[in-house]
Formats: structure tokens, C-alpha cells, sequence
């Protein structure tokens, strides 16, 4: 199968088969994303993140179907946590999302951390690129449940959701380091339980206390998604700061600085594995010398580098 | 990376015994599988177009209820028809020895009864799968 040109005309196996190669690192997979690579940059990516448990698929849901209504198409990328023991994972995030399986302008995929320690996987970006090229409007990935410091989902979303939920307790001081400081937006679900009102109040003085603050102040909305209740204020949000950093220039802004970290990754990888070729002959030799204290490290990349670079 | 071997583990229709698919999904869990569980009451239509949407090598049902010398033929057929050509399908669950071979004769590779030790579907998988 030509997986680059069906998936472009439109073919979810091919879309499917795409994903995989660029997961597994198979060798045609830089072919795929030369060729779907122009064909990018159209679809609206939304991340959404908060703690384990909080709701993340359940929203994901609802928020995909009000899309929907909308006429839009949505793609939808789901991050579970691998085993750092087995390598195994079970991806659950599927179990909200039923209700989307046989829509045909949906298509979820279920994604596995494998190794990745910010709360998405290091494909991840990638995929986002293949639902894109594929024609998806919308584009939510959703990443792992997080603590504080996995705050990948800013590199590849336009718009961050965070969710939290009530009876959190203390807890909310813990993760305010982390993940308070890259909600675009906020939301409370399981607003039917106790302390959603409390829990507000908390962040919104959090916020006060947010002395990097321009002039976006962060949206607090309270949701029950497992009841769709408040997902149109939710979206209403969404366009709100969509057409903010569409006209103050900070989409273009966040998305010239996505570009130019993926180049430097692209060319960081591709120089270390030229590097890593060239001298592995003598990698073991200059392991020696350095044992026997006869040079030391600095000099001898130095070396390298003059040799490879010139 | 290296290639993982990725299976939906699905419960096809109104059947709600899922204590041997979630035994199943977490042994192929920690045998170093990506394990997609979609939870209960899932439609041979469902079942196929997650296994498609998923790229999944395997597609693992379960059923204690005695439905499947209807559901599972069913689904073979829907992921067939959606280009899965190569994907490998077992069953396991309540199912009388007398229903496995029209069961192995519609596509399912092989099925796993009550008392089934899980190292054994392990195994199977990786013996079985094609990847
Ligand atoms: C526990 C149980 C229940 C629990 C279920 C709890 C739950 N959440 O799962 C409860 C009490 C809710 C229940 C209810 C009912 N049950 Co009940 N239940 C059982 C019982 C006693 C054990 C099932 C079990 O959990 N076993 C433990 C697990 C780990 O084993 P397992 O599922 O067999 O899985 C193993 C293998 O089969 C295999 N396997 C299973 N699936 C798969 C899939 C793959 C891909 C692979 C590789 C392997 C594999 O690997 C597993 C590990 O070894 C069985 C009898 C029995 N001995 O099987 C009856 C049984 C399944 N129930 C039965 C019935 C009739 C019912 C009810 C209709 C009763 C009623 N009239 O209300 C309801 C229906 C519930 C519903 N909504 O569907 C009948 C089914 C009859 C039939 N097939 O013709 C059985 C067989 C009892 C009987 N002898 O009559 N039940
Ligand atoms: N009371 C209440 N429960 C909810 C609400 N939304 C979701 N839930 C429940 O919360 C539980 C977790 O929901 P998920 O959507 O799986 O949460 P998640 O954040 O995706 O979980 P992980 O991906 O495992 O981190 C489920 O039992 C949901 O039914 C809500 O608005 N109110
Ligand atoms: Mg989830």
C-alpha cells in the first residue's frame, strides 16, 4: 500500500498504517512525513491534560461531539502510561469514547507513552501531523494523567485545556507549579460533587498570584462532562482564546517556535547518529585511553567535532 | 523502537462477565503488550473499526454468554472486509468444545476456555502473530 498517498485521498487504514510506521520508527516513515508535510498546518490542535482520573476522555467525548455538531471533523489522540517494567500498556481511554467509534468523520487512536516522561510520547507530534494531513478540523490529543512537571502537551497543542476536579484537597498546591502555569483554560468537571465552587475560588487565586500573566486571563469553567452539561460554555472559551492568539500573533508566534524545535530535534538526531557511525571504530579505543587517564572526554569530542564539521 | 505488538481486547454484545477479558488484558499487559480495551457491550461494527482505527495486530474477544457462534464469525467478516486481512483473531470465554471447530472454520484462530492458563495465550500470540 502507498500508505502517504491514501491516506491523503482519504483512506483510515492507510491513516491507521501511517501512525504505526511513525510510532515504530519503521524505516518508510520519513517518506510518509515528507509527503504529508505540506499537506499540514490546517487543523486546530486542543490539549487537554490535568490529573489521573479527572475526566480527560469523558470530556474528550462530549467536546468531540459538539464539534461534530458543528460540521467539523475531529481526530483524536489518546496518551496512557506504558510500564516502565514490561513495556506493556493498557490504553483504557477508548472506554469514554464508544459513542465515536462509528462516526466516520472521528478517528481516535490510543497511544502509549513508551518511554516518554513529559505525559505525552515522543510520536506523538508526529501523529498529530498524519490526522492533520488526513483533512481532521479538530485535533485533541489527551495526554496521561498528570502530576506536576509533564507538561509536554504546550509543544503540541494550540490551546491547553486543563482539567481539574473538586476534592483534590491539598493537592492543588502541589500540581500549581506544573500544570497551573500552561492552562490556556480551565475547567472544574465533576461539578455535580462537593467543592467545585471552593475549588474555583482556589484557582482563580492562584491566577492573582500569576505575575508572568499578560492579558489572557485563563477562562475557569465548571463542567460535568459524564453529563454534557457546560461543554458549549467550554467551547465558547476555546474560540475565544483560538481568536485571541489568532490576532495578537501568538499562534503564529507558538507555531514558529514548534517548527523550530522540530527541525533542531530532526537535525540533533540525524548529527548524533552520523557522528555515532563515523567513529564507531574507535569508540572503544578512546574509551581506553580515557580509563588509563591518558585524555579526557572534552578534548577528544573536540576533536570530533573538528574533524566531522569541517 | 522497537515493534510492539499492540491487541484490542473487546467484549462483543450484551454479555457483562468481564472479569476473564480484563484477567486477559493484564496479562498481555505485562507480557509487554499495548493492550486497547474498550470496556462492555461492544458491536461486531464497533469491535472492527476500532481494531482498524487502532492498527492492532491482535483482536481478543471474549464472551461467557453464549452468543458467539454468532458474534464472532461476524466480526472475522467486518475486519476482512475492512482490509485487516492480517490481523489475528481468538476468542475465549464459556464456549463448548463442540462449537470450536465452526468457530476455527470461520477465522478465529484459536479459543481459550474457562481454566486457561494465560502464558499460554501468551505464547500463542507470539508464535501466531503476524507482524
Ligand atoms: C462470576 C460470574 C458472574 C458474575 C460476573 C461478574 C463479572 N463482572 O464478570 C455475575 C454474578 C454478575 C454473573 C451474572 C450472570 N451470569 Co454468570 N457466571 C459467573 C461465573 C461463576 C464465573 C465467571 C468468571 O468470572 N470467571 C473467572 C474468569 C477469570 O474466567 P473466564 O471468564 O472463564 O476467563 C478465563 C478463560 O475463559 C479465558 N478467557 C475468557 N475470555 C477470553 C478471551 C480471550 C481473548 C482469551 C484468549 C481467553 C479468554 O481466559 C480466562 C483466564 O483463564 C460463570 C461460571 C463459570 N464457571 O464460568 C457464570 C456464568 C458465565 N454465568 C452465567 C449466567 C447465565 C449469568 C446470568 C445470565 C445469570 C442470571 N440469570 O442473572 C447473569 C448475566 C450477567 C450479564 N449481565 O451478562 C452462565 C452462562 C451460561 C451460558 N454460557 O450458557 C455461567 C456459565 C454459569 C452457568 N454454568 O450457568 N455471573
Ligand atoms: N461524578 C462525575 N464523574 C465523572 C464526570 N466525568 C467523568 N466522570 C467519571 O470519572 C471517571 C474517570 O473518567 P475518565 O474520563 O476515564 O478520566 P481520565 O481523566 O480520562 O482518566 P485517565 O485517562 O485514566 O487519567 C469515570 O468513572 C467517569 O465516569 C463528572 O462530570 N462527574
Ligand atoms: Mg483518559
Amino acid at each position: 500500500m502507498e500508505v502517504a498517498k491514501e491516506l491523503l485521498a482519504g483512506n483510515r487504514l492507510a491513516l491507521s498504517r501511517a501512525i504505526t510506521a511513525i510510532e515504530n520508527e519503521y524505516e518508510e516513515a520519513t517518506d510518509i512525513m515528507k509527503e504529508l508535510y505540506p499537506h499540514t498546518g490546517h487543523a486546530y490542535v486542543l490539549g487537554i491534560t490535568g490529573p489521573p482520573g479527572a475526566g480527560k476522555s469523558t470530556l474528550t467525548e462530549k467536546i468531540a461531539k459538539a464539534y461534530r455538531e458543528q460540521g467539523k471533523t475531529v481526530g483524536i489522540i489518546a496518551v496512557d502510561p506504558t510500564s516502565p517494567f514490561t513495556g506493556g500498556a493498557i490504553l483504557g481511554d477508548r472506554i469514554r469514547m464508544n459513542s465515536l467509534t462509528l462516526d466516520e468523520g472521528v478517528f481516535i487512536r490510543s497511544m502509549g507513552t513508551r518511554g516518554s516522561l513529559g505525559g505525552l510520547s515522543h510520536k506523538t507530534a508526529d501523529a498529530v501531523k498524519a490526522l492533520d494531513a488526513f483533512g481532521k478540523d479538530i485535533i485533541i490529543v489527551e495526554t496521561v494523567g498528570v502530576g506536576q512537571s509533564e507538561v509536554d502537551i504546550v509543544k503540541a497543542a494550540d490551546t491547553t485545556i486543563v482539567v481539574l476536579i473538586p476534592g483534590m484537597g491539598d493537592d492543588i498546591q502541589a500540581i500549581k507549579a506544573g500544570i497551573l502555569e500552561i492552562g490556556d483554560l480551565f475547567t472544574v468537571n465533576k461539578s455535580d460533587l462537593d467543592g467545585a465552587d471552593k475549588l474555583v475560588r482556589e484557582i482563580n487565586m492562584m491566577l492573582d498570584l500569576d505575575s508572568l500573566m499578560t492579558d489572557w486571563r485563563p477562562p475557569i469553567s465548571k463542567v460535568i462532562a459524564s453529563q454534557g452539561e457546560g461543554i458549549d460554555l467550554l467551547l465558547a472559551d476555546v474560540g475565544k482564546h483560538r481568536q485571541y492568539i489568532e490576532g495578537n500573533g501568538e499562534l503564529a508566534r507558538r507555531r514558529t517556535k514548534r517548527a523550530k524545535d522540530e527541525l533542531l530535534d530532526i537535525l540533533g538526531a540525524g548529527i548524533e547518529r552520523r557522528i555515532k557511525t563515523h567513529i564507531s571504530d574507535r569508540l572503544n579505543g578512546y574509551v581506553e585511553q580515557m580509563k588509563k587517564h591518558e585524555t579526557d572526554p572534552y578534548t577528544l569530542v573536540n576533536g570530533i567535532l573538528a574533524e566531522m564539521l569541517k | 523502537m522497537e515493534k510492539k505488538i499492540r491487541v484490542l481486547v473487546a467484549k462483543p454484545g450484551l454479555d457483562g462477565h468481564d472479569r476473564g477479558a480484563k484477567v486477559i488484558a493484564r496479562a498481555l499487559r505485562d507480557a509487554g503488550f499495548e493492550v486497547i480495551y474498550t470496556g462492555l457491550r461492544q458491536t461486531p461494527e464497533q469491535i472492527a473499526e476500532a481494531a482498524l482505527q487502532e492498527d492492532v495486530n491482535v483482536v481478543a474477544m471474549s464472551i461467557l454468554s453464549g452468543a458467539h457462534p454468532h458474534l464472532f464469525p461476524k466480526v472475522v467478516n467486518l475486519l476482512h472486509e475492512k482490509g485487516m486481512k492480517d490481523v489475528l483473531i481468538i476468542g475465549g470465554g464459556v464456549i463448548p468444545e463442540a462449537d470450536i471447530p465452526a468457530l476455527k472454520e470461520a477465522g478465529i484462530a484459536a479459543v481459550f476456555t474457562p481454566g486457561t492458563n494465560t502464558s499460554d495465550v501468551v505464547d500463542f500470540i507470539k508464535n501466531n502473530v503476524k507482524m
